[in-house]
């Protein structure tokens, strides 16, 4: 510790001896601070070996990258979907997660809140490939007559315009699947927020005369907001990085389309690496790891601009 | 990975010849002798910063050796400040630095080179909140000091260092069949004794106690004051406190703080014996105060 | 009504058991509509229906318009809670019933060396994932451990730390995918492409792991009382002895379920592995021997690539999936545990 230790010494000649700093507390602080480091260097290593095996394929001619047509139209429709996907997860997954984290934060009773919390935080735990299985055993046959039903009745919406796809596996599922990956990551940073909204505020609602709904939307509501929108697109970078639910969930073609229960859909960059990665060779992996690239850059900004919603909250509450 | 220049600028320092200290403000010196003669701490001019904030401004004051020294003023007034600055617990806020001298016995605590930690080895202290160590048995407790000041010592000689330390505390009785159950188990008064204990077993020279009874209930903070009479035989005592009475009942001299606006440094208004600070002060601030808070 | 002849009296509630009565009508609801033979997915909506039908008007009748929103709000938030406990129950049930067939001895003790079609079992699997999770830990836990002291006891606001700070965020959010693309990228450059290696794995799992275990022994750290510090302090004790014998042995519950939950993390990590470790199918315990089989890996190969008949690849992936989740879930279960049991007790 000794901060400013030179500042304590009041001569001016005391500052060029300085004090001895003990031997264990050099090395500890040392080791510290090398793990620290550590880490900077793991991240820069990151970026630098996936360009430099990415480079390949970004210096290659058009027609030897997978397709025939570029790079850039290789992995567009990759992108399209891994947006896709992870949008419509984010608009299924939000709500619910708002919900969710009040029922717990404010309507639950107290006694079982705790547990409840956790029976969501368990959602997190299921490892991916157990919910792409899932998903493509149970929720995909199961959504078959409300495929059907959509388009035969909504089918004017893009969305839903059909065919409708037999078995199952559809962009709406996989969205669904992902929401329920995403949900607990959301409700966990949206619960933990409204609970911590002021006592005071909430008994100066209530003191009005204010039903539960009514403190809820006057006093949790607006101290939570910021802790929604930064944890729902914590929960949107999970859901554009998430490979297996994906890869195992979704029949894909390589198209694009916003078309979400129709037999073909396009792919994501993380479920085409998965798929392809195995039996790829040569240049085709330099270009998978390209579009690594672009989901790693994509997933960065989505983040960063969390942390920066995270951030400014913290600063405003001088915390 | 010992550290054996620390050790023995300790050594030297007991070594050291005991500089009768001439206050200024103190009348005349204690005239009996006491037991074990502990040492005595000299600031000059102290000024204590932190960062930008000017915390303590100019305090010079001798503190005696085996006598209780009450530092007593309104919150805020830099007595706590005044307090960590006799071994260097201020520091641990960053940009904290002082001007001015504070020796031990005649050897500047600040000079340069000194080790902040070999200093507090020499100069312990208590804290207002009882804080003894939640992972610790309350042998261990007692014990850390020693321990984790890694002096090599065998298992009877801490037994008994261990069993002085809590009889010198006033605590032995209560915990002698219980050593190796947490200290966290114990009443908020046996905790502070605990802590006491746990601060004497190194054998410091002087004890800082920052408001040791604030968290204590009546009949606990009237233990503490006892432990307090009896410490003085072994230590020079240096206590922060609240409490009027408290300072009246359990120390030979007093120092009251002041502050005059806020955001000013907190300064030294005057020392004297406790009796002339309760019943003659000098000073119409420290009157003002000690009427106000007594009367 | 006047605001002056306005008293609480005027201001009847319906009766407490009115939620349960309507909740009740519901379920009643439904079970009939699970008789009529419809899907269960119809049922359940007619039941949440009839609840709203029993209970809103009849809060709008007694109690006005704002009473009856508040009702309708909990409702609401009540039934998403419900619907969100409905995949976890379902996923449950689905991966025990389809697992149990083949969660025997043989799926323990047998590993699929040599064979097609039924038999074998998870036994390499289960040695890939432990070398692998076991290795990622081992390099994760001291990085992660370390990089929080530092962050939280030495280089509190400073620049580095900052930087550190924020890089560990960004970490956290790295698709697992890109962590096993990294590791790929680093050992193609050493060994050259298609190199395939238990280590690559564990190394991505680390990159994984490490941001977790830095933020949560960063959070347990804050939570050690700044007053215990100062004892030691006071008692004259170094700064780094009263990390090792203080800070950490208070914070060591806490610690160790961040790690536990790191691992209960990236256990059933597939894709980095996917690409990384590879598959195999006899039993390889060396991380730099070539590939090495894991059971998330393992899970997908069976279900994704069955051979002729298919049934006992997919009953295997069933049952190696039930494995995964019970690992999991004893992990979780075992670190709640231990930060309950052994956990700072905070004033």
């Amino acid at each position: 510790m000794e901060l400013a230790p030179e500042r304590a010494a009041r001569k001016p000649e005391a500052l060029a001896s300085g004090v001895p700093q003990r031997l264990g507390d050099r090395v500890f602080s040392g080791v510290a601070k090398g793990a620290g480091i550590g880490i900077l260097v793991v991240l820069a290593g990151v970026a630098i070996f996936l360009l430099i095996e990415a480079w390949p394929a970004i210096t290659a001619p058009a027609e030897r990258i997978p397709g025939g047509e570029g790079l850039v139209d290789y992995i567009a429709p990759l992108a399209f979907g891994t947006v896709l996907a992870a949008v419509l997860a984010a608009i299924i997954a939000v709500p619910f997660a708002v919900a969710i984290a009040l029922f717990v934060s404010h309507y639950a009773p107290r006694r079982i809140a705790a547990g409840l919390g956790y029976v969501i935080d368990l959602l997190a735990a299921v490892p991916s490939v157990v919910y792409g299985l899932w998903g493509v055993s149970v929720l995909a046959p199961a959504s078959r007559d409300i495929n059907a039903w959509l388009a035969d009745h909504v089918g004017f919406l893009p969305f839903f315009e059909g065919p409708a796809s037999v078995t199952g596996r559809t962009m709406l599922v996989a969205g669904l699947v992902l929401a329920v990956m995403i949900l607990p990551i959301i409700t966990a940073i949206a619960r933990e927020v409204f609970a911590q909204t002021p006592r005071a505020h909430e008994e100066a609602a209530l003191a009005l005369g204010a039903t539960r709904w009514e403190m809820v939307r006057m006093a949790v509501l607006p101290f939570g907001r910021s802790a929604v929108i930064s944890g729902s697109m914590l929960g949107l970078g999970r859901a554009l990085g998430e490979t297996m639910a994906v890869t195992i969930i979704l029949s894909v073609s390589g198209i694009v389309t916003f078309n979400l229960i129709s037999s073909s859909n396009p792919s994501t960059i993380a479920a085409n690496i998965a798929l392809d990665f195995p039996e790829s060779s040569g240049i085709a992996i330099n270009a998978l790891i390209a579009s690594g690239l672009v989901l790693f850059a994509i997933t960065l900004a989505v983040n960063m601009a969390a942390r920066a919603v995270i951030n400014r909250r913290e600063k405003k509450e001088g915390r | 990975m010992s550290q054996p220049s620390a050790d023995v600028r300790d050594a030297n320092a007991t070594d050291a010849p005991l500089q009768a200290p001439l206050g200024d403000a103190a009348t005349s010196a204690p005239a009996e002798a006491p037991a074990n003669v502990a040492k005595s701490i000299e600031a000059r001019d102290l000024d204590i910063y932190y960062g930008g904030f000017h915390a303590v401004a100019g305090v010079s004051m001798t503190i005696r050796p085996n006598k209780v020294t009450a530092l007593i003023g309104s919150s805020g007034c830099g007595k706590s400040t005044f307090l960590r600055s006799l071994n260097r617990m201020h520091e641990l806020v960053k940009g904290a630095y002082v001007d001015g001298k504070v020796e031990l016995d005649g050897r500047d605590i600040y000079a340069a080179g000194t080790d902040p930690v070999a200093v507090r080895r020499q100069i312990g202290m208590v804290f207002q909140q009882p804080n003894p160590f939640p992972t610790m048995s309350i042998y261990d407790n007692v014990a850390a000091g020693l321990r984790l000041n890694r002096r090599k010592i065998k298992k009877p000689e801490l037994d008994e260092v261990v069993e002085r330390a809590l009889r010198g505390a006033h605590l032995w009785t209560e915990v002698k069949d219980r050593l190796d159950k947490p200290g966290s188990g114990l009443s908020g008064g046996q905790q502070q004794r605990l802590c006491i204990a746990r601060a004497t077993a190194v054998e410091p020279d002087v004890l800082l106690m920052d408001e040791p009874c604030s968290a204590l209930d009546p009949i606990a903070t009237v233990a503490i004051e006892s432990l307090i009479a009896e410490l003085k035989e072994r230590f020079t005592i240096v206590i922060v406190t609240h409490n009027m009475q408290q300072a009246a009942r359990a120390s030979d001299y007093t120092a009251f703080f002041n502050i005059e606006r806020s955001g000013d440094p907190g300064r030294l208004v005057e020392i004297d014996e406790t009796q002339t600070i309760f019943s003659t002060p000098a000073s119409p601030a420290t009157e003002a105060y000690i009427s106000g808070r007594f009367g | 009504m006047s605001a002056s002849s306005w008293t609480w009296e005027d201001h009847r509630v319906l009766p407490t058991w009115a939620p349960w009565a309507a909740g009740g009508a519901g379920v009643a609801a439904g079970l009939l509509a699970l008789l009529a033979g419809v899907a269960l997915v119809v049922a359940v909506l007619v039941g949440a229906a009839a609840t709203v039908v029993a209970l809103i008007p009849w809060s709008l009748a007694v109690e006005g318009s704002r009473r009856a929103r508040d009702r309708m709000v909990t409702l609401t938030v009540t039934g998403a809670f419900a619907l969100a406990v409905a995949p976890l129950i379902s996923l449950l049930y689905t991966v025990v019933s389809r697992g149990i067939d083949r969660f025997d001895g043989a799926l323990f003790s047998e590993s699929m060396r040599g064979v097609v079609g039924e038999g074998g079992g998870v036994q390499h699997a289960i040695v890939g994932t432990l070398v692998i999770t076991g290795l990622a830990t081992l390099a994760s836990v001291p990085i992660g451990v370390m990089t929080a002291i530092y962050l939280h006891e030495y280089g509190r606001g400073g620049r580095l730390a900052k930087a550190i700070s924020f890089f560990v965020d960004v970490m956290t959010g790295i698709p697992s995918i890109v962590a096993g693309l990294f590791a790929y990228a680093l050992f193609a450059l050493i060994f050259g492409p298609g190199v395939r290696l238990g280590v690559m794995g564990a190394v991505a799992l680390s990159l994984l792991m490490i941001p977790i275990v830095v933020r949560s022994t960063e959070e347990m750290l804050r939570v050690v009382p700044h007053h215990l510090r100062e004892a030691a302090y006071g008692l004259g004790v170094p700064k780094w002895l009263t990390i090792v014998k203080v800070v950490l042995p208070t914070a060591f519950a806490g610690i160790v379920t961040g790690v536990m939950l790191a691992i209960a993390r990236v256990v059933g990590e597939t894709a980095p592995l996917l690409i990384t470790t590879g598959a195999v199918t006899s039993v390889n315990a060396n991380p730099f021997g070539g590939r090495m089989e894991n059971l998330a890996v393992f899970a997908y190969n069976q279900y994704s690539n069955p051979g002729v008949p298919r049934d006992p690849y997919i009953a295997r992936a069933w049952a190696a999936a039930l494995t995964l989740l019970l690992i999991v879930m004893v992990l979780n279960l075992v670190a709640r545990l231990v930060s309950a049991r052994f956990g700072v007790r905070q004033r």
